[in-house]
């Protein structure tokens, strides 16, 4: 196979920053062919393969790329698979730069393979051809419920099924996803490829029941009298924080989550065709400075916002935001007001924000996570004009479902604990993804979803609780 | 989809339908809300169960149509369907040793007001009520709370009906008077709420008012519906919605819920515009059926 010794990633062709950033289209566009095999040439099969070891799934990451090198696209598709079965979504929103990437060897002396991208290249290479479906297995007979349908949901639910499991999903929206619906939007995710995983899943023979809020519609020990032998907790962290400042609750200021779902689940962009309204005005701050903060300003940005800022109290090094969405959100135009934040929202006599009083920070010692403590510099305040507001300083646990069952340890902040299997501290009730670890990443928590259908399937054939 | 099975006119503008949702019947309490969406694209929006018969599997909300939703609703007729429903949503109230209450609906708060008087008056509790309304004409739910009473006032704020004046003139005389109450409730809209608060305050009364602010998801997740009680936010989909009346920022909540003052008027004109050329087309399309 010939090799392909740039010392840089093949470039993917994205819609230009100056139109991209009116509207809600995919803004990377994905590999062409040639291109895919292409920067799959770069790849060294490497023996000692660092790129398996920091993918949380251990994806075949050498093997799926030769076949992409050999023009074996189907081949390719079937490896990623093996371990990945949402790899359209990974391929798009994962840290790579965290995770796979972070230790592939050409990374030391140049950019990485763009396993990322070569992996969503084989997940739409295959969708455009149209998804076969599955085989249905022999089925067993046993019950499982899975309540919340986000990725741990999604791919525990897949996992059983494909074990000949009859599986339930309970999900407390209209529409199933989780955060992939109601929080990414459609300009880094289409929801037209969440829709068809779910449609996958579903054709495995998974049954959806949404508008199910569960601890509210019914309990898990109902799911028990129902007959279900095992239940899965993927109820996600979706309880918005606040800050705790005066005036959080002035109008126009609105969580991250609500924010998100009014435009991605209800549609808000479409609005008046659709019902549900937003207000976004002419100049906007976002607070924070993970994924969740890019994706709101940026949000905001094609709700025709003229400014959108982006007030993280620390320095650019230590946001948590995927690399990549940094760099588009920065050619898209938003401004990062780094080391500053936000103590005092102010409004004006109907209610409404009229500007945030932030005070400067500066670097002090590092803190328990690592990250260098940003400690305020007195006397720095200074008001900046805003007309909305958006919290993204991260989420916590929904106690809906968790304060309605009994016997289900949580950990001190409201986490539900488990074991390394996933099981909680009550029989037949295993738990996962964010719900388990705080937000964390899409693969995490599908790994999480693995892991538990694992050993789900393991307690049911011989009914052994630990 | 949840089925239409019955549709009632209580007032112009205000419908009660009678749902087909067993679930949702099964788990209902007095104070729990649902939230429904009518067909894809179409917003989500909470109605207080204003009855539930859990044999029956049937769930009833009362309905004023304010705006785009609520009037899509009240187009719908027994035997339709709607996308979504879902519930029992709120924390169900609960009212342990008491001997006396009153209850005090306004308007449209008189069908939320319903479930709670009921649930004391099966419990032997002795039930006051006030219930008003702009005009007689607008007066809902009159022979079921008086089926829940030990007593009953009505009054009007035209003097249409009943007592002339503000349900707050009742509320004031019967305390001025030395009624002792373990505990009054007021719903109905938030001005009356937080005047009906102000005036049992001096009186040491506990006092519970169910509040309304905009909702998106109703399970505590987007943090639109909070609230100030007694200077800490609260989610009124979760923690709520009824609260004490005397922690209750008012103020913010009235406001908050002017939001979308601008957006729901487009929203409307919309639909009215539409609705018109539809009703306008049904007629032409029933005349030329006439001349066939
Ligand atoms: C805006 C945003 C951007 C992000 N960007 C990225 C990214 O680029 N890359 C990345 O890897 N990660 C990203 N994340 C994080 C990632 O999305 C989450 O870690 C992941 O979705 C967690 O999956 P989950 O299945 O645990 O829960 P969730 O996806 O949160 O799903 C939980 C589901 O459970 C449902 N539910 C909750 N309570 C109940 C109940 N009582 N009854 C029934 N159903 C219930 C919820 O409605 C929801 O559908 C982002 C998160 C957000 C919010
Ligand atoms: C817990 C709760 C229980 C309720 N119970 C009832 C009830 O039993 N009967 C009833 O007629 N009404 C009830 N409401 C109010 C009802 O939800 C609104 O009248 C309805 O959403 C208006 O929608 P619309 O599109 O017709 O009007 P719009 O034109 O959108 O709005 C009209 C008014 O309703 C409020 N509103 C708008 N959208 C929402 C929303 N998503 N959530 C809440 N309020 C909104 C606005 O402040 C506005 O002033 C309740 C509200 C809450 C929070
Ligand atoms: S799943 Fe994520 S981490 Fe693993 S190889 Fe794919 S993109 Fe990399
Ligand atoms: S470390 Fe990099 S070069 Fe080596 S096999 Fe993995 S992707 Fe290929
Ligand atoms: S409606 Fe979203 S948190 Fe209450």
């Amino acid at each position: 196979m010939p090799l392909n010794r740039s010392k840089k990633k093949t470039p993917m062709p994205t819609q230009k920053p100056e139109v991209r950033r009116r509207n809600f289209n995919e803004v990377a566009l994905g590999y062409s062919e040639e291109e895919a095999v292409s920067e799959a040439q770069r790849c060294l099969q490497c023996k000692k393969t660092g790129c398996v070891e920091g993918c949380p799934v251990q994806v075949q990451i050498p093997q799926f790329i030769k076949r992409i090198a050999e023009r074996d696209f189907e081949g390719a598709i079937k490896i990623i698979k093996e371990t990945n079965s949402l790899p359209a979504i990974c391929g798009r929103v994962c840290p790579q730069e965290a995770q796979c990437e972070k230790n592939c060897v050409l990374g030391k002396v140049g950019e990485p393979v763009a396993i990322g991208r070569l992996e969503r290249f084989a997940a739409d290479w295959e969708r455009t051809k149209g998804i076969r479906p599955p085989v249905i297995p022999k089925k067993l007979g046993k019950k499982v419920a899975i309540i919340g349908s986000g990725p741990a949901g999604l791919t525990c639910a897949g996992d059983l099924a494909k074990l000949g499991y009859d599986v339930t999903i309970f999900e407390a929206l209209h529409k199933p996803g989780g955060v992939l619906v109601y929080g990414i939007p459609e300009f880094r995710l289409p929801k037209i490829i969440v829709e068809q995983e779910v449609k996958f899943i579903q054709q495995l023979g998974v049954e959806i029941k949404t508008n199910m809020v569960m601890g509210k519609v019914l309990t898990i020990d109902d799911l028990f009298e129902m007959g279900y032998e095992a239940v899965f907790i993927s109820t996600g962290a979706g309880l918005p924080k606040f800050m705790g400042i005066p005036g959080e609750n002035y109008l126009g200021v609105y969580s991250a989550n609500e924010f998100l779902t009014r435009i991605n689940l209800m549609k808000a962009y479409s609005f008046p065709n659709t019902d549900t309204p937003i207000k976004v005005g002419k100049k906007v701050a976002v607070i924070g400075g993970g994924n969740v903060a890019m994706d709101a300003a940026r949000s905001a940005l094609r709700m025709g916002a003229d400014e959108v800022h982006i007030v993280y109290r620390r320095s650019e090094e230590e946001m948590p935001a995927r690399k990549e969405e940094v760099e588009n959100a920065k050619e898209e135009g938003i401004i990062f007001d780094f080391l500053t934040n936000p103590v005092r929202i102010i409004g004006n006599e109907n209610g409404w924000v009229k500007g945030i009083e932030c005070i400067r920070m500066e670097l002090g010692e590092p803190d328990a996570s690592g990250r260098r403590r940003p400690v305020p510099i007195m006397g720095s305040e200074f008001v900046m004009d805003i007309d909305t507001v958006v919290i993204a300083i991260g989420t916590g646990p929904n106690p809906l479902l968790t304060k309605t069952t009994e016997g289900l340890e949580l950990t001190k902040h409201g986490y539900i604990a488990v074991d390394e299997e996933g099981r909680t501290s009550r029989e037949g009730v295993w738990a996962g993804g964010d719900i388990v670890t705080g937000s964390a990443t899409v693969i995490l928590a599908m790994g999480a979803g693995k892991k538990a259908a694992r050993s789900i399937h393991e307690y049911l054939q011989n009914k052994k609780w630990r | 989809m949840f089925k239409i099975l019955e549709k009632r006119e209580l007032a112009p503008s205000i419908k009660l339908f009678v749902m087909e949702a067993p679930l949702v019947a099964k788990k209902a309490r007095p104070g729990q809300f649902v939230i429904l969406r009518i067909k894809e694209g179409g917003e989500r929006i909470p109605l207080t169960i204003a009855d539930y018969d859990a044999q029956n599997g049937t769930v009833t909300i009362v309905f004023q149509e304010v705006g785009k939703t609520t009037r899509e609703l009240g187009t719908l007729e027994a035997g339709d369907y709607i996308e979504d429903f879902v519930g029992p949503l709120g924390v169900p109230v609960e009212f342990p040793n008491h001997k006396k209450v009153l209850g005090i609906g306004g308007g449209l708060g008189i069908a939320p007001l319903y479930p709670k008087l009921k649930m004391l008056h099966q419990q032997g509790v002795e039930v006051v009520s006030i219930i008003g309304a702009r005009t007689a004409e607008l007066l809902i739910l009159e022979e079921e709370i008086k089926a829940v009473s030990d007593r009953m006032y009505i009054c009007t704020d035209d003097g249409s009906k009943g007592r002339h004046g503000f349900v707050t003139v009742v509320l004031k005389e019967l305390l001025e008077q030395g009624e002792k109450f373990d505990e009054i409730i007021i719903i109905g809209p938030p001005i009356l709420m937080k005047i009906g608060s102000e005036i049992t305050k001096p009186y040491g009364i506990p006092t519970m008012v169910s509040l309304n602010p905009i909702m998106v998801d109703g399970t505590g997740m987007c943090g639109g519906c909070r609230v100030t009680v007694d200077g800490e936010i609260k989610f009124a989909c979760v923690d709520g919605p009824a609260f004490d009346g005397h922690k209750v920022d008012f103020d913010e909540l009235i406001k908050r819920l002017a939001t979308y003052k601008e957006e729901e008027k487009i929203s409307l004109e919309r639909f009215n515009e539409a609705h018109e050329c539809k009703l306008i087309n049904k007629i032409e399309g029933a005349d030329k059926d006439a001349v066939k």
